[in-house]
């Protein structure tokens, strides 16, 4: 296990480590990065490091980091950020002692590992949190296989750093053949504190939207129409609101590594690489690509699907994707993760030699929200965008349409005609000029575990105020709830989400896998993170076969820490019910 | 005086938002009529044949309730796990944040005369209740204050877009000192024009109005021109204020600012004043103008 290593010795004050830490960053950035995050990476290079069953350390601590060239404050594992790779191996137990050397409580999650309750790192749901200078041991059975990640749970730390790559091999033969893999972790690093940047989103929630429409662009014949700005300022909706927080203060980061430092993976033209591509941001949806190679997507949130060949793919906040790509030339070619809204990129290259670059496409225009963005995709399609008025006539907030939503004033919108939308491309996505990956594009390698009828069905409303950065699900954000979801231990239950916001939420069910409803029968795709579009909605069915209480949220950060969060509950039928 | 019926249930809500109970979870349920089966056996549809599931008729049972204890507890001390989930709850929509606004501050620069006026707001508090003071005056430099006042306000949201607010307002300046009883409502209206009107009951019973509305027109993302009106009304002749029953003042501004940061932008802009009726009277009488135009130069920042 090369890439975790355990810090011992006598215990130093913060204010050395500090020290310490700055002064090693200083020195040289080549030992900040654990071996697979490197400025130049050969990969992760066989043997594999297994374990089968061992005891790993990890160490939260504050540190020092440098983002093309600039030294940034973070938090870290085992002195890095990212974290250090973990590496398992499916079948084994693991006990993993993660000791909190910060001066707050901190956790651990392990996102997308099925573990017994009590491990799965969610402070006041799951255990207590890690005070600070103390150890938590967590302990499970891996009982799948895949890449997956790790971040904190507490406060708004991940934004921070404190995130890692987690990879599972398989016990038998692995359906994914390669030659050689990259682990490809995204994320978003700003020198603001968290706690800044929430506080200017309630103060102003427009803050970091430096793309808005403005009178020089309608001029300029850009964006939407004066007709259509009237109507949308009649709505008081802002179609630029695509990403809360943007490269106004955001670095997009490769695996640590800003567009400038340009983190860079070997190849061997010829070679079959694996790149598992991880978005720990914690606000940003990518649209990766990488320009001049085809991708061939084989696994999604760590379950194998059908390989399917895109050209990009829109990668959301705590998705995976693990990609096959393979080069034939003998020339560098950039990885390109651009984010949702234009705002900024992160870029790699992937090179069979050091020091080779490829060009860096600019930045596409961001996108404009459309009515269909509102909710209103039902509507026929001739319809649309002709008569800006004529949507004036349909409610944009009709109690009627969801019942169960507590209409207060964090409910800016109710979608009136939501659309399932897995069909389609991630927004900004529908005229790429090239094969995007579709939701309903992934099909499950194997035959789904349980391919029982749903027993009964329920929807959740995705719900916000853009003006007042209020998000909940049904109307309630989580400090005012006083109940969890209650499920039957191995019930079957269809959920839908329908997202009454015009902002794109990813939502995530802990402790579970879910089959997303597109079509694809016993082979549905198996996922824990489902990005739900903006007016649109999903559909999965779930087993809740794992007991215990178990968190369920947007996993954009600040709509989390904001109320968009609740707690599902899992029990036998003898049991609390 | 409608705003007062929001107040009063915004006093209650405290106490509704709490109570989140069953019925708003069931309403997850399919429909309500449903009839249980008995739970299958998980294991039964690993030996089924494959079935196309999205055309499978999905059942209507009821869903359970919601167990009163919390799974964690099991494995931790209780005591230890409430702590964290009170704090988990205060970290996920119980936040509490403040904002200290300053729209107007600016001069007026002619000759030997100059003028000052300011206009802002702070405020503390969580999504729906917030503690207010607003303030606002204007004097010329070496002189005593010509108006101003502050209010002290509880604020509370009622609508997505709209605010009611209760308080105090206190005059300051040379001509008067009174207290008034506020009441107002603030919010987006459509458009994005901010609207803010007001109603002031003073201690001798006078009653005054005010409304207020601006908007922001970006002409790029930084620079903004902000077209502004504010109109004072009063019910009754006030002598000591100098101000006549009826439309007693028009003020509008353009204002426009370079946004150096969101948080800091100075402006130049334009603002003409002009008094009507009894309180242009009283003006001419002081020997004051009932119209000015003029310069203004200023500051826009906000914390």
């Amino acid at each position: 296990m090369p890439s975790i290593k355990s810090i011992s010795g006598p215990r130093l004050d913060r204010r050395t480590m500090l020290r310490r830490t700055a002064a090693v960053a200083a020195l040289s950035a080549v030992r900040m990065f654990p071996i697979w995050a490197q400025p130049v990476s050969a990969g992760i290079t066989a043997p594999k490091p297994t374990l089968e069953s061992a005891d790993l350390r990890l160490r939260i601590a504050h540190l020092m980091m440098a983002i093309d060239g600039k030294q940034r404050h973070a938090i870290g594992l085992n002195g890095t950020v990212p974290g250090p790779l973990i590496r398992l191996k499916q079948g084994s137990t693991v006990r993993l002692h993660v000791t909190n050397d910060l001066d707050v409580d901190s956790s651990i999650h392990w996102h997308g590992l099925l573990v017994p309750a009590q491990y799965d790192g969610v402070p006041g749901v799951s255990f207590p949190g890690i005070p600070p200078r103390s150890t938590f041991t967590y302990e499970f059975p891996l009982i799948q296989a895949g890449t997956y990640w790790y971040h904190s749970h507490s406060g708004l730390q991940e934004q921070m750093g404190h995130y890692g790559p987690l990879v599972i091999d398989p016990e038998g033969t692995d359906p994914i053949v390669f030659d050689r893999e990259h682990v490809v972790l995204l994320s978003d690093y700003s020198p603001l504190h968290p706690h800044h940047i929430f506080k200017k989103l309630k103060q102003q929630p427009g803050y970091f939207n430096q793309q808005k429409q403005t009178l020089a662009g309608l001029l300029a014949g850009g964006d939407q129409t004066a007709p259509e700005r009237l109507s949308w300022g009649g709505m008081r909706m802002d179609p630029t609101d695509i990403s809360d927080v943007t490269g106004t203060t955001y670095t997009y980061l490769v695996n640590g590594h800003g567009p400038t430092d340009n983190w860079t993976a070997l190849f061997r033209p010829g070679e079959r690489i694996r790149l598992r591509l991880i978005n720990a941001s914690a606000m940003t949806i990518f649209n990766f690509r990488i320009p001049g190679l085809a991708m061939t997507v084989v696994q999604a949130d760590g379950a194998n699907v059908r390989p399917v060949t895109v050209d990009e793919l829109q990668i959301t906040v705590a998705e995976t994707f693990d990609v096959i790509v393979s080069p034939a030339e003998d020339r560098a070619y950039t990885i390109v993760g651009e984010a949702v809204d234009r705002s900024g990129m992160a870029r790699a290259t992937l090179a069979p030699r050091e020091g080779m670059v490829a060009p860096v496409p600019p930045l596409r225009a961001r996108p404009v929200a459309t009515m269909k963005d509102m909710g209103m995709g039902a509507m026929d399609h001739a319809a649309m965008g002709h008569d800006a008025n004529d949507h004036g006539a349909m409610s944009m907030r009709d109690p009627a349409v969801a019942p169960q939503v507590r209409l207060g004033p964090g409910v800016q919108t109710i979608s009136p005609m939501p659309i399932d939308r897995t069909g389609e491309p991630g927004q900004g996505l529908e005229d790429a000029g090239h094969r995007v990956l579709v939701y309903r594009d992934l099909v499950a390698l194997d035959r789904n575990p349980d391919v029982r009828a749903p027993e009964r069905s329920m929807e959740i409303h995705l719900t916000g105020n853009m003006e007042r950065y209020m998000w909940a699900f049904d109307g309630v954000k989580f400090s005012a709830l006083t109940r969890p979801i209650p499920f039957r231990k191995d019930e079957r239950v269809r959920v839908t989400l329908v997202n009454d916001t015009m902002m794109a939420h990813p939502i995530h069910l802990h402790g579970h896998f879910f089959e997303l409803v597109t079509g694809h029968g016993d082979h549905a795709p198996r996922k824990h993170t489902v990005n739900v579009p903006p007016g649109g909605k999903v559909t999965f069915d779930v087993t809740t076969d794992a007991v215990g209480d178990w968190a369920f949220h947007c996993h954009m950060l600040y709509h989390m820490h904001a109320g968009m969060m609740q707690v599902v509950t899992i029990r036998p039928a003898d049991d609390g019910l | 005086m409608r705003c007062l019926a929001p107040i009063a249930l915004c006093l209650a809500s405290p106490l509704a938002a709490q109570e989140i109970d069953h019925s708003a979870r069931d309403a997850h349920a399919a429909h309500g009529d449903a009839v249980p089966k008995p739970p299958a056996d998980p294991h039964a549809g690993h030996h089924l044949p494959p079935r196309p599931r999205p055309t499978d008729p999905v059942g209507r049972r009821a869903p359970p309730p919601a167990p009163d204890d919390h799974y964690a507890d099991r494995f931790f001390p209780p005591a230890e796990m409430a702590r964290v989930r009170e704090q988990l709850g205060r970290e996920h929509g119980g936040g509490r944040f403040s904002q200290l606004m300053i729209d107007i501050a600016e001069f007026r620069p002619r000759s030997g005369h100059e003028e000052y006026q300011w206009k802002g707001e702070a405020w503390t508090g969580g999504d729906i209740h917030r503690l207010i003071v607003k303030s606002e005056g204007k004097g010329a430099f070496g002189d005593k204050l010509e108006s101003g006042e502050v209010q002290l306000l509880y604020g509370c949201a009622v609508d997505p877009y709209w605010n009611v607010q209760a308080g105090l307002r206190r005059d300051l300046g040379r001509r008067s000192r009174r207290t008034y009883a506020t009441v107002a409502t603030e919010g987006l209206a459509p458009y994005w024009f901010e609207i803010e009107g007001s109603l002031f009951l003073s201690d001798k019973g006078d009653l005054l109005a005010r409304f207020e509305a601006y908007n922001d027109q970006r002409i790029t993302n930084r620079l903004i021109l902000q077209p502004r009106i504010e109109m004072n009304f009063a019910a009754q002749d006030m002598h000591d204020e100098r101000i006549g029953a009826g439309i007693s003042e028009v003020g509008l501004g353009l204002r426009l600012r370079f946004e150096i940061l969101r948080e800091l932008a100075p402006y130049i802009g334009i603002v003409h004043e002009r008094s009507f009726g009894p309180t242009a009277r009283q003006a001419r009488a002081d020997g004051n103008a009932a119209r000015k135009t003029a310069l203004v130069v200023g500051l826009r920042a906000w914390f």
